[in-house]
């Protein structure tokens, strides 16, 4: 098993050899990143149900009672909610991804492991804090009578996986920039936040009327249109959206990858 | 079991080859380290023109930039069971050439050819989460280093035998002593037995009993189960009495190898030629929380002064910057002999031990006095007095002194002191009776 360090190439297969073999080491990161989350907050695990459903009351008060926002005939709590469960996937992932290699230099200059694992850990943790925020969708669902058909719940899986392919693309452009320019750490947040607005979590797109279009150049609009059609049933699925979704999606993945990849050899001097 | 057979199967082949590496970085990069967006996207907006003059030149291959050669063509091989030592000034290349080894940072040009399982034995707590217990801890700092799940398992009694920490076990590691740390990432190291072990400047910390329990440990495992070490350090007390083969790094290049007596020797000759004068003054390092600024030597009449008479007292007097409020670290000086061994160790909190966790910031400056005088001196002969911080192995500063006897007050013996006025001689008296 010899090993041979020289100068490496941008693309090489044996990188996702490597990173499969290394399947432990991110099971670890990911349990070591839940452990920390859940240690420093007094109410530990709550906190994952705690912040979701808060943000549901709120939203559901201002925009649902007094704002009257048009919800396409769905109960505005669990319409908000359904919508802010895939929102908080995509945009805890991204963060935390995007801030995971300047966040472990200490690690990055001492040892060597595939780079990669860190950005994707950061989703696979923030998996989990979706899967608990998930029993709250379901309380939701189970009050207010809903009964999700077959389609429906097999589509689901498949709107998680373009979440995450989504933040994992842009979270391995956005890591690898934040090693060289430090201030992505500040400009990110404001841009996630502003994006919220452009993704039609708190209203349904219908109320832009024919400019809903514009929505479309968002992934996230199409995974969470999908996901109410698929959740409550109400409008049919609007299959091409979606595919032009998980194609976005796709190719950010690619392309992020690519830029890594690119950077990489970089990382532990520049940190 | 699988390593033996490798070993068997290819007895000549070297476990490290390395073969004509260098590493550059250009200097404008490791200037301005963190850039930030606003900035470039500024520069780009305010002198567009230079920026393109500037983007033609890299792509015609004639920027001006000026390239720092870390690495300079470093050739060298070392065998299965060898434990070689690396020393060298600050800046030499020791740590550079051990992270293209870890994989850490690649090699422009060169290669090296790796045969078996490399590991490295971190910087205290590296891998450690303050937040995560001890054990919790040794499960990640285990898998980082590339052991499995069930591997740590196993070893776990072990790992936490060896490290004496049965009753820490389940207390976060932020409330761990500096030397726990170590205790602990050592112990989680050296137990995951990679057929290469590469450690660099870790045991500087820890006390004296742990490290030498960590020095007999990297023997026995260096021995018994024939593995390869890489010993870096500015302790060539350790060196000497760990490493057979030494490699001396002299700005990027290996310039000495080979058996670590006469290489140690070489190395402080040309140290004590290189720098001559009684003070050092180091440039502000504004991004650094403390650092020392300044090192001077001074005679007992306080003049600064290398060659200090047998017999009297003389000054060390280290200057240091805080800039962060209730700072805390150490500051150690070390003296050397030409042969490489400690002749003392001290630290500025031996007395004062409150500075040990408090330190307002500010400029401040201690001064160490060695206590010679008629009856006890340093013997004639050259040596060499570092003065750093505990924590940042970097920090280090070597001063040389020479002790001599002009006034010949003492009698020429052969060791470490000379030792003036201490025989008595008297008659027994008679028992008084009640």
């Amino acid at each position: 098993m010899a090993i041979v360090i020289k100068a490496k190439k941008t693309l090489s297969l044996s990188d996702f050899k490597e990173l499969w073999a290394s399947k432990e080491l991110l099971y670890f990161f990911t349990w070591r990143d839940l452990k920390i989350r859940y240690k420093q907050t007094m109410i530990g695990v709550l906190w994952a149900l705690f912040q979701p459903f808060i943000t549901m009351v709120i939203f559901t008060i201002f925009f649902g009672m007094f704002g009257k926002i048009p919800s396409d005939n769905i109960p505005y709590p669990v319409f908000v909610y359904s919508g802010l469960l895939l929102w908080q996937l995509f945009s805890a992932s991204l963060l935390q991804a995007s801030n995971s290699l300047v966040g472990q230099q200490n690690l990055l200059t001492k040892v060597y492991f595939p780079r990669l694992i860190l950005p994707i850990s950061s989703i696979f943790s923030n998996l989990v804090d979706f899967a608990v925020a998930s029993l709250i969708l379901i309380g939701l669902m189970v009050y207010y009578g809903f009964v999700p058909h077959l389609v429906g719940l097999l589509l689901l899986p498949i709107l998680v996986i373009i979440t995450c392919v989504f933040s994992l693309g842009l979270g391995f452009f956005l890591s690898s920039l934040n090693v060289k320019y430090r201030d992505i750490k500040y400009i990110l947040p404001f841009f996630v936040q502003l994006l919220l607005f452009v993704t039609p979590v708190i209203y349904s797109p219908s109320i832009l009327g024919t400019w809903s279009w514009v929505l479309a150049l968002n992934p996230m609009t199409g995974v969470i249109k999908a996901a109410r059609a698929a959740l409550f049933g109400l409008q049919p699925i609007n299959w091409f959206l979606l595919f032009l979704s998980a194609a976005v999606s796709v190719v950010l993945l690619v392309l992020g990858y690519i830029y890594f990849k690119k950077t990489e050899r970089y990382f532990a001097d520049l940190i | 079991m699988n390593n033996d057979m490798h070993k068997a199967g290819a007895p000549v082949k070297p476990i490290i080859e390395v073969r004509g590496i260098s590493k550059s970085y250009s200097i404008t990069h490791s200037n301005e380290r963190y850039v930030s967006l606003r900035d470039s996207i500024m520069n780009v907006v305010r002198a567009p023109f230079r920026f393109l003059k500037q983007k033609a030149r890299v792509a015609i291959g004639r920027s001006s930039n000026d390239v720092f050669w870390a690495l300079k063509n470093v050739n060298t091989s070392i065998n299965a069971g060898e434990i070689v030592g690396v020393i060298g000034a600050n800046g030499a290349g020791k740590s550079t050439f051990l992270k293209v080894l870890n994989r850490i940072t690649e090699p422009t040009s060169g290669e090296v050819v790796v045969r078996g399982k490399i590991s490295s034995l971190l910087e205290v707590g590296t891998g450690f989460h303050p937040e995560l217990t001890g054990r919790e801890n040794i499960f990640f700092n285990g898998a980082i280093l590339g052991m499995t799940r069930k591997e740590i398992a196993q070893k776990f009694d072990a790992i936490v035998a060896f490290a004496e920490m049965q009753q820490f076990l389940d207390t976060p590691v932020k409330r761990y002593s500096s030397g726990m740390n170590v205790r602990l990432a050592f112990s989680v190291a050296v137990h995951m037995e990679p057929d290469i072990l590469l450690i660099d400047e870790v045991l500087a910390v820890g006390d004296a009993a742990f490290q030498k329990k960590c020095l007999e440990k990297i023997h026995e495992v260096a021995k018994r189960d024939k593995r390869t070490i890489l010993f870096v350090s500015h302790n060539l007390d350790a060196v000497q009495s760990l490493c057979e083969r030494t490699l001396l790094f002299e700005k990027g290049e290996i310039t000495t190898e080979g058996e670590t007596q006469h290489v140690i020797k070489t190395y402080l000759n040309r140290q004590a030629t290189a720098v001559q004068q009684a003070t050092v003054v180091l440039p502000a390092l504004p991004e650094k929380p403390f650092q020392i600024t300044q090192v001077m030597i001074r005679n007992v009449q306080g003049a600064p002064e290398t060659t200090i008479e047998a017999g009297q007292p003389f000054s060390v007097e280290v200057t240091y910057e805080t800039r962060i409020e209730r700072a805390g670290f150490l500051i150690i000086l070390q003296c050397i002999n030409e042969y490489g061994s400690t002749v003392f160790f001290v630290r500025d909190t031996d007395v004062n031990t409150e500075l040990i966790t408090h330190r307002t910031r500010g400029v401040h400056t201690s001064t160490f006095t060695f206590p010679a005088g008629s009856h006890i001196s340093l013997n004639t002969g050259r040596y060499t007095i570092t003065a750093r911080i505990d924590s940042d192995p970097a920090s280090e500063v070597v001063l040389p002194i020479t002790i001599s006897d002009t006034l010949k007050r003492f009698n020429h013996f052969p060791g470490s002191i000379l030792v003036g006025d201490a025989w008595k001689n008297s008659e027994n008296e008679h028992r008084r009776e009640k």
